[in-house]
Order: structure tokens, then sequence, then C-alpha cells
């Protein structure tokens, strides 16, 4: 078969350029040797093992929501209900155990089974009556917060000694809840690759009206990814209740909602979905933890910590939005004469 | 040689469409046999989308049958179309830029693995598509190239691999080259060969004669909604075929020019154009004259409006605004220059549709010339009433006029600007007759006033019946000019490349 010309090298097959979340690895490592060198300049040390804990444990807890913020972000939707729904299964969860170590498993069934409901209800609201889902979590947290502030003024519930054991087990320098976490994100990852409901979150979340074309069910992908958002959201609120030892109501006020937009953001999946994984974003909380180990360290003001995040934040998401600068475009019909081989020209041409 | 030795693969029989009450698709016929190349072609607007999405399964047909295979079908939905092995390329691709060829090709269909591989086998999806790349001879291609990474040509043949992984029977491809630079036109030439040496029929929808004559066995040709004729590509020629696309009678009536226009001196000359789209516009236009623009879809008519306003500028050659150099960076620049634009889509970018006749009418005065905002706009109800707007006051919101009346409002807010070059892209578009008409003498009209008017229409008789002089666009270039009153068979030639006419002498890319 005479087909020289569609030999032309046109697919560039091979090795691939570093993906986004490789970027993400080679910034916490950039982070990482950079807080150390500073905090090492002030005759101090960044990995002490308290400060390994330190910063293991609040990743293991950001990382339960982001992973699960992950899913709900590639579909192109939001959830800003999860921070309400971690106090919501703090509580549940703590009450249901109500301190006896026989009845933990009814409480992480209960915490699943609530959260699962929240997450569907928001799942529901947006992919059925359409409403936006900024609106629709926004709303929702709402309502779980005036719910949780009318029954409950202070901590409720009791967590049993045995599950507390799941805030504070450490193996070495890992604490079992980053394990958990660790294992959560594995399973993300396979869910994302294996599944098609996983796959199509991608499709959906990059163009439903695609999806829609070659015969996904749209609605599907979407449903799930706020079930599973809401579900790891309250493996979060366990967390905190074991941590705790009781049912917390104002984790809400932590700001966990927008932290794990951004951690997820900073992992490189696009706000806007479609592309990006849970990989990423374990590595954008672990910047983000880092950074906040590092500020401790060198005992940045609080305040002024917040500015620096937030920094960080939109400097990485406009690094990635210049690396897809036109990529959408139609190629120009008549593309500007390149600009750089005629300087080399001229440059190599003046020395001979 | 009409198909009696072979039953056609696809037999449309008298298929007939509307939209909100005007007939698009009239009785129309179309009977496509395996393994051929069919055309379609017919002018802007003469029903060949339509008749493809009927297909697709996009719309759904008013009257007439179509059987695929023999057995009668009747797709609701685009899946239908494609499980029936009826796939489509459109021209907006319906790919995922961020996954991966193969993941594209079996969106929505992955195959599962066992054991080890349970879940979706990525393996599988890869080793298929590769195996149906090599089939078409593109082993260039790795099927686990995401889809961004690749240019026009290769996002094609992803669709048509897609098809093909599907079992397709007959592809169809809507202007395939439109978007293609020379070599890869080769490539969907070897593409479109090797599927119908594989027994796919290919419904191929073009402008481009040249292509037609390459590749197709037989060719329809629609006209104004209704079936021209099918006719055996090697039993004709460029010239006929471009006779059966045009020559409609004449139905509109044009005013007259209107008295005491003269043509006066050059009021926007453009030399050596280019940018992105363009190359080598030359445009003179003086006082008191009309210029048309015409050419296919795609062929540059917009790109010229866009880059004389400052939205996707000139970046080669020299822009005169009565004689002075203007550098146009803005549309706010534009505006200043004494440019006018009445854009080709007037509900997105014309108007503010919740504001009222008179905010819309204010706009352009409020915004680019604030100080004498006020003097001018007494004008406004002098213009209203002469572009005989209907409208039950000045304060009603615009969205409830009709689309008639709503270009009334367009052109009254450029108007008020008293711009000295207004360029008026496809002003009649989905208006009344009684409101084309008004649209038309309020051109003759500007003309008298001596201002210089550029005129885009896809309706050739409009350009032709308006126009002092037609300028006829083909890929960005303009192929030729014509004098008004021109035969439109000779306009189609240029717009299409097949007259050898004064600018043919220019090599197609």
């Amino acid at each position: 078969m005479s087909a020289p010309a569609a030999q032309r090298p046109t697919a560039r097959p091979g090795l691939p350029r570093p993906g986004t979340t490789g970027l993400v690895y080679l910034a916490l490592l950039a982070v990482l040797l950079a807080g150390a060198a500073l905090a090492a300049a002030r005759g101090q040390e960044l990995l002490t093992t308290a400060n390994t804990v330190d910063l293991l444990t609040r990743s293991s807890l950001l990382g339960l929501v982001a992973i699960g913020q992950t899913l709900v972000i590639l579909c192109r939707s939001l959830d800003l209900s999860v921070g309400y729904v971690m106090a919501l299964s703090s509580v549940v969860g703590a009450t249901a155990m109500a301190g006896q170590g026989s009845r933990i498993w009814l409480g992480v069934a209960a915490v699943v089974l609530v959260a699962g409901l929240v997450g569907l209800a928001n799942g529901l609201i947006v992919t059925r009556l359409k409403v936006n889902p900024f609106i629709t979590t926004l709303g929702m947290g709402l309502i779980i917060k005036g719910y949780l502030d009318t029954r409950y003024k202070g901590p409720a519930g009791d967590v049993p000694a045995e599950f507390q054991l799941f805030g504070y087990t450490r193996i070495g320098v890992v604490p079992l809840s980053f394990a958990v976490m660790a294992a959560v994100a594995v399973l993300a990852v396979v869910f994302l690759r294996r599944t098609r409901t996983g796959v199509h979150m991608y499709a959906v979340g990059g163009d439903a009206e695609v999806a829609r074309m070659s015969g996904v069910r749209a609605d599907r992908p979407l449903l799930a990814a706020h079930v599973l958002c809401a579900v790891t959201a309250g493996l979060a609120g366990l967390l905190i209740a074991a941590r705790f030892g009781t049912g917390s109501t104002l984790v809400y006020s932590s700001g966990y909602e927008l932290e794990s937009i951004a951690a997820v953001v900073l992992g490189g999946t696009y706000l806007l979905g479609g592309r990006g994984g849970v990989g990423g974003t374990v590595a954008g909380v672990l910047v983000l933890a880092t950074l906040d180990t590092v500020f401790n360290v060198l005992g940045v003001d609080p305040f002024f910590k917040d500015v620096l995040r937030g920094t960080v934040v939109i400097a990485a998401v406009a690094l990635y939005a210049r690396r897809q600068v036109d990529r959408a475009a139609t190629p120009p019909r008549f593309p500007p004469p390149p600009l750089l081989p005629p300087l080399l020209h001229r440059r190599t041409g003046g020395r001979p | 040689m009409t198909g009696t030795a072979q039953a056609p693969l696809l037999r449309m029989r008298g298929v007939g469409k509307s939209f909100l009450g005007v007939p698009v698709l009239r009785d129309v016929d179309l009977q496509v046999r395996a393994g051929e190349v069919h055309a379609l072609v017919g002018e802007n607007g003469a029903g060949k989308s339509t008749l493809m999405k009927i297909l697709a399964g996009v719309h759904r047909a008013d009257a007439g049958t179509v059987e695929l295979g023999g057995a009668r079908v009747d797709f609701d939905h685009p899946v239908r179309a494609r499980e029936a092995g009826v796939a489509t390329v459109f021209q907006e691709f319906n790919l995922l830029p961020e996954r991966t060829v193969a993941e594209n090709v079996f969106l929505g269909r992955e195959p599962r693995g066992r054991g080890l591989r349970a879940g979706v086998d990525a393996r599988a999806m890869e080793e298929e598509t590769g195996r149906l790349l090599e089939e078409l001879g593109l082993t260039a291609l790795s099927p686990r190239t995401p889809v961004r990474a690749l240019s026009v040509a290769e996002q094609q043949i992803v669709e048509v691999v897609k098809a093909m992984a599907q079992s397709a029977r007959i592809i169809t491809m809507d202007e395939p080259t439109a978007a293609l630079a020379g070599a890869e036109v080769e490539l969907l030439y070897r593409l479109v060969r090797r599927l119908q040496e594989r027994g796919t029929a290919v419904l191929y929808v073009s402008h481009r004669l040249q292509e037609i004559f390459d590749l197709s066995d037989r060719i329809t040709v629609l006209k104004d909604g209704a079936l021209a004729g099918t006719v055996d590509t090697g039993a004709t020629g460029h010239a006929g075929l471009i006779r059966m696309m045009v020559g409609r009678p004449v139905s509109a009536v044009f005013p007259p020019k209107a008295e005491g226009t003269r043509t006066g001196g050059v009021r926007l000359e453009v030399s050596g154009g280019g940018n992105r789209w363009l190359d080598g516009i030359d445009l003179r236009v003086r006082a008191g004259e009309i210029v048309g623009l015409a050419g296919l879809q795609g062929s540059g008519r917009t790109e010229v409006a866009h880059a004389l306003f400052g939205i996707d500028r000139f970046t080669r050659g020299e822009l005169r605004i009565d004689g002075e150099r203007v550098a146009v960076r803005s549309p706010r620049r534009a505006v200043r220059s004494g440019l006018a634009l009445v854009s080709e889509d007037r509900k997105t970018q014309g108007l503010a549709l919740h504001r009222s006749v008179l905010d819309n009418g204010r706009l352009v005065l409020d915004a680019v010339m604030p100080l004498r905002s006020r003097e001018r706009a007494r004008r406004l109800p002098g213009l209203f009433s002469s572009l005989e707007l209907v409208a039950r006051s000045p304060a009603q919101e615009v969205r409830f006029l009709s689309g008639g009346n709503q270009q009334k409002v367009v052109l009254a807010k450029w108007l008020a600007a008293a711009p000295s070059v207004v360029v008026l892209d496809e002003p009649t578009r989905g208006i009344d007759v009684g409101a084309k008409h008004a649209v038309y003498t309020l051109v003759r009209r500007l003309a008298a006033e001596g201002a210089a008017i550029v005129l885009i229409s896809s309706e050739l008789p409009e350009v032709i019946g308006l126009a002092d002089r037609v300028l006829v666009l083909r890929d960005g270039r303009i192929a030729g000019e014509l004098p008004g009153g021109a035969a439109e068979e000779s306009v189609m030639g240029l717009a299409v490349g097949a007259a050898p006419a004064r600018a043919g002498g220019e090599a197609d890319r």
C-alpha cells in the first residue's frame, strides 16, 4: 500500500511531555526543598518527626475532601457543601457510636448513608432540576448549617476510644488517617481509569454534548460524582470526630470547601472539567500542607499565611492557563511567519 | 446508468422539512449506493445541511421516507443513526480534545476486559484503534495521542475511525476540506478512497468543484431546498454543474438608486490587507458606492468585516479612511474613525436584548462619543420613524420585537453616529420580505448621503442587485471582481474556483 505522504510524522508518539500531574509533583519537591533550605538558614529543621506527622495528618483531612471534589470538578460541577457535610457527618457518626466500641460500624454506616443522601440530593438537583451546581451546593450547605445550628448547641455524641485510634495511630511517621486517604485516592484513580462511569466523567466534563452524541448517559457520571464527593466528605467528618472524640458542628467554618477546590486546581485539574485527576490533587494537597508547615516553622504571621497561599494558588492556575492558550482555536489559514527561525538564521548567517 | 444493477444502500424519497413554517427542503430524493462517493452540492442555504442532519438523526423530516439497506428507518436521535450505521463527520468535531484517540473512538462503548484486566480495557481500545488506523494506511497516528495535539485533518481521521469502529455503512462528510491546508487535503482524498474500497458509501458535502470532480462518482445538486438533479460525475463539467446550482428567477425587486446618488472620492481603502484568515485584500470604496462581498461560507467575508472593524484586525497592509491612514486596533477605534458594522448575528453582537429600543439606539453614542451623545440622540426618533420601526414605545425591550424591527434598531444605532463607512454583514438574514425591502431602501439612501458601503450577503441576488461592484472571496483571498448586475453563474464560478476569471491565474494551494 503506497502511502508515503500519510507517513508524514503527523502524530507525536513516543515520549509524552511531562504532564500537569508530573509538574505538580515537581512543584511539591521544589516547595519541600526550598522550605527545608529556608528553615535551615534559620538553623531549624523542616521535617522533624512532629512536623511530618502534622503535615501528613493535615493532608489526610483535606485530601479526603479534595479527592471527592476532584470527581465533581472533573464533571464540570462543583461542591460547596463539603464543609457542612463534614460537620454533619462528625455529629451523625459520634451520636450513632454513642461511646460504644460495638457501635463503630453503625456510626460509619450512618455517615455513609447520610452523606450519600446529601450527595444524591445535590446530584439530582443539578441534573434533573438543572440548577447551577454553585447555587445547589451553596443552598444545600446552608440547609445543613441551619439544621446543625438549631439542633446542636455544641459538641455532640461520643466517639469510643477504639475509633479515636483512627485519628491518632501511626505507623512510623505515617498516620493511619493518611494511609486511609491514600487508599481512597488509589481507589478513586482506579475508578476513573477502569469503570465506564469514571471514564465518562471526563467525557461529560469535557463536553457534555459530545458525550451525549456518543451515546453516554450524561447524568449518571455527574450523579455518581456528587454522591462520591459527599461520601468522602463524610469520611473526613468521621476523621474529625475521631480526633476530637466527639461530633463537632463548627468544622464547617474551617473553609474546607474552598481549600479543597484550591487543592484540586493546584493539582492541575481544570476548573471547567474534563481534564486532570486524583494523582494531581493529592500532590496539590501536599503542597498546601507543606506550605503551612513551612510557614509555621518560619513563624509567618497567620494572616499573612493566607495571602501567600492565595498567591500560590492563583500563580499556579495562571501557569496552567499559559500552557493551554489557543489550543482549541482552529489553525489560521495564513499563519504569521514564525518569529524565531529568521532570527536564528540571521545570527548564524552573521557569524561565518 | 441509473442504479439498476445494484439496489441503493440509502434511499431518501420525497423528504421535506420546515423550520417555523419556512420550508427549507421540499420533496428531495437522494440515492447512495454502497462503495460510492456521492457529492452533495448547492449554494449556501440550498438545504444540504438540513438534508444531512435529517440523515444523521439531528432533525426529523416532516415528509418523505428514508430507507437504509432496503429497510425503512426513522432516526429520532443521532445515537440511533450511528447504531444503524450512519455516521456523520460534522464541521465542528464531536471529539474530546483532552482524551486520547482511542478513548475518543470508543467513547460510550468502552470494552470491558476480564480477570486482571477487569474494567475498561484501555489496551483493547488502543489495539483495535491501531488496527483500524492501519487499515486506513495511517500508521503514523498513535492511538494514545491526545486529540488536542492533532491537526484538523487528523481529527477528521479520528472521526472516521470512530465511525468505522461502529461499522458505519455510510459516512457523511460536511465540507471536510474547509479547514484543511493543501497537504492535508491529499490525506483526506486517500482516506475517502480507502473507505470506498472497503465498500463504505461516502456522502460528500462540498462547495469545491475540484474536489467533487476528483472524488465523486455521482453528484446530487440542491437548489433552494429542492432537488435540481443527480448526475454522473463523468457526464458533466464545471460549467454544467454551476448552471444547475444557480439560475433561479429573480424574485426580489431591488429599489433603484436613490436620486442624487453621486460617486465621490475614495472613503475606504485597504491595500494588501491580511491577517490569520485573509491575505492580499485590496478594497476601495468611494462615497456613494455600494461594494458587495460575495463568497461561500468560510471564504472570509465576515473576516473582512471583522478586520475592518478591529475585531480581528489586519496585521498586514494598510487601511485608509477618507484618505487618512488609520490603525483600527479595536471596535472603539473603528467607530471613532467613522466605521459602522452591522454584524452578522444581531441577537448576540448587535443588541442588548433586555434593554429598551431607545437604550439600544443610544448605545454607540453613549459608549464612544458621550460628549455629543445627547445632541445626536435627538436624531433617533427621526431615524426610527424613517426606518418604519414598529414598536409599542421607545421604552419597549428589543427582545419583544420581530427580527426585522430588531435589525432596524441596530441600523438606527449606527446611523445615529453618522458613520462615513458602513459595513453590513448579512443585514437581511432571518427577516421578512417587507423588512428586507426597508433595509434595501435604507442602504440606497445611505449611499445617496455619501456613505461608502460594504455589503456582505450569502444571498447572491441581493449582492448582485444592490452593489455597484461585487468582489468575490475564496479561501481568504479575493478571487475576482465583477460589475453589479453580473450573472449569478459568474459569481458562483469565482466563488467555487471554476471559472478562469481575471484573478484565476493564482494557483489554488
